[in-house]
């Protein structure tokens, strides 16, 4: 078994891919990766405040990039750097919540922003088990 | 891309024939190398902009071309409204109106080199880069809607750089047609603390001197001398510029659907430059491009205290300021007569010759500066616009060197502090605010920004004026 998230190539960004038991899995652990890009240590962060995510979309993969697009700008409003994620999905629409803390760069490496999701090498899909999601973000 | 799918029409310039849905052509300005290294995708993606509705003459690549979203990175093509012709968020990019702003700080490299690691130490501290990072200046709600429509105008009104910087920035440093009600509350909310930021990725501010100069009429009109210290600011529109392409993907994708109109990618979601959508795409993007203009502006005038503080003798002028995504409202000639085009680039540069009406005062007779942005271990160039890139690409030329190696591939490959200290073995000081974004973006990772200058040049959409060694560089 390959691991619960991950990164992949793309030519001028970086694409970053989440894997789960159920849907939901999935969703929380493409989070993980996309935020594994803005800190060197994900686990360097402490999920000590939380915030409520909801997104809705017209298909599965539009929610993935809605969820994800939501996270990046929370992220911003709130300055926090998140680490943990719980999604709950339903007809198409999501309510999650995603905890972590502000960034401190005595304890946090830095690692570079991510302007956003994109569209491109957007895949929602089943693959025997597990479900997986991926996307290429823009940094 | 395969040579022999294309048509040779010059040393430089080959075109993609035209297949079923494409309405016009596609033109790759490039050297034979150049575009027999580009990505199949470059040739996917500039015939799917063939095909949208409205497109005049041809789609567009140039020499530092590569896989983009939606549009080519590198792309450029005009619509004409009054056919049917289409805005596209994917025309735009993401990141709107990122852009390169060069200054001259009356200083050469002699009298900077001394005092240059007190500079770049100063210079990272005062200038806010990297993830997480914030801006000197907090806005309210109302405040950064001023931004919003008034650009650089609205910085140097607030005290943030003189008078005559804009006079040195495209449109004057405001773009024309802004409507803040176009952008959403979370957009701006973004945008708050990000006024007067780096940013991170590809951006960066750098320390450079004039190491050749290739057209002397030109670099005597952009005040340019060999030795000469020069600064430059690449960065964006910042999170608000995300956000309005990221709301308006949604936006247009529906009205594409409502308008029938056929596209073969999501992120070429458009709607007809004369429908709500489009035109409320139109001036949320005029806001993003007033929010960059204002950025570069603010920075601007955090360079220059940083400068005066240790160099009073210095004198920072604005050398000229451009911006690569973007789409504008020019006039062009098509078939013998004047038509008003949206012209979209999507990371290419405005080049445009004498005697166009946009070129600043101080230019008008050798055209615009155009700015192409090198990596921290090659080298950056400046060009002028040139009469000829008028018929051949609607005034555009190349943006930078382009990647040539993904960003996992160049962080499994090297180490940014390995890359800091080679740099520094070779007199250039690097201040990164994160390791790993100084290893992805080691210059190796790059194409050669030379042949892709050189490829402009010979081409004919811009000539060489001038090229620019890296004497120390900020990354976020």
């Amino acid at each position: 078994m390959t691991a619960f998230f991950e990164t992949f190539d793309h030519g001028a960004d970086i694409g970053i891919r989440g894997r789960g038991k159920t849907l939901s899995e999935a969703f929380e652990n493409s989070a993980k990766s996309m935020f594994s890009l803005l800190v060197e240590d994900l686990d360097t962060v402490i999920p000590e405040k939380s915030v409520i995510i909801s997104c809705e979309s017209f298909d599965l993969e539009g929610l993935f990039v809605a969820w994800l697009n939501s996270l990046l700008a929370e992220s911003d409003m709130q300055r926090l750097i998140f680490s943990d994620f719980k999604v709950k999905i339903q007809d198409l629409r999501l309510s999650g919540t995603a905890m972590g803390e502000p960034f401190d760069f005595s304890r946090h490496q830095r690692g570079v922003e991510v302007k956003g999701a994109t569209f491109t090498e957007l895949a929602v899909r089943q693959d025997g088990d597990w479900w997986i999601a991926q996307c290429v973000v823009d940094v | 891309m395969e040579l022999k799918q294309l048509k040779r029409l010059g040393e430089y310039q080959w075109e993609i024939p035209r297949d079923k849905d494409m309405r016009v052509p596609a033109l790759v300005f490039a050297s034979e190398d150049l575009v027999s290294d580009m990505d199949e995708k470059v040739r996917e993606q500039l015939s799917n902009v063939a095909s949208l509705p409205g497109i005049v003459k041809a789609a567009i690549a140039m020499p530092d071309a590569h896989w983009g979203y939606g549009f080519p990175i590198g792309g450029v093509a005009a619509f004409d409204p009054d056919d049917g012709g289409i805005i596209s968020v994917g025309g735009v990019g993401y990141d709107i109106s990122c852009g390169v702003r060069n200054l001259l700080t009356g200083l050469t490299r002699d009298e900077i080199l001394p005092l240059l690691e007190s500079l770049i130490d100063r210079l990272f501290r005062v200038v806010p880069s990297g993830v997480g990072s914030e801006g000197k200046i907090r806005l309210k709600p109302a405040e950064l809607d001023d931004v919003l429509t008034g650009g650089a105008q609205w910085a140097v009104e607030m005290g943030y750089g003189l008078p005559e910087d804009l006079a040195h920035t495209e449109e004057e440093g405001r773009l024309e047609g802004a409507d803040p009600s176009c952008v959403s509350d979370i957009a701006k909310r973004r945008q708050y603390r990000q006024v007067g930021t780096l940013g991170s990725g590809n951006h960066y501010l750098e320390i450079q001197y004039v190491e050749e100069i290739f057209h002397q009429p030109s670099a005597e009109a952009f005040g340019l001398k060999q030795g000469d210290v020069i600064v430059a600011i690449h960065c964006g529109s910042r999170a608000l510029g995300h956000q309005i392409g990221t709301d308006y993907l949604q936006v247009l994708g529906k009205a594409g659907k409502k308008y029938q109109i056929p596209i073969k990618e999501r992120e070429l979601v458009c709607a007809p430059i004369k429908s709500p959508e489009g035109e409320k795409y139109y001036k949320a993007m005029v806001c993003g491009v007033n929010c960059a203009l204002a950025n570069r502006q603010v920075i601007t005038h955090l360079t220059r205290q940083v400068f005066h503080e240790i160099f009073p003798k210095a004198a920072v002028k604005n050398l000229y300021d451009v911006s690569h995504n973007t789409c504008k409202i020019e006039e062009h000639k098509v078939n013998g007569k004047v038509k008003r085009l949206y012209v979209h680039r999507k990371g290419a540069t405005r080049a445009f010759g004498p005697g166009r009406p946009e070129v600043p005062e101080a230019f008008k007779n050798v055209g615009q500066p155009v700015l192409i942005g090198g990596t921290m271990g090659t080298c950056s160039y400046i060009l002028v616009g040139q009469e000829t890139g008028e018929a051949l690409a609607w005034g555009s030329a190349c943006h930078g060197a382009g990647r040539s190696m993904s960003r996992r591939a160049a962080l499994k490959r090297w180490k940014g502090r390995k890359i800091i200290s080679e740099l520094a073995h070779r007199g250039i000081l690097i201040r990164a605010a994160s390791y790993r974004g100084a290893a992805e973006e080691a210059p190796e990772a790059y194409k050669d920004v030379t042949s892709v200058v050189d490829s402009t040049h010979r081409a004919g959409l811009a000539r060489k004026v001038a090229k620019l060694r890296p004497m120390a560089c900020i990354k976020g």
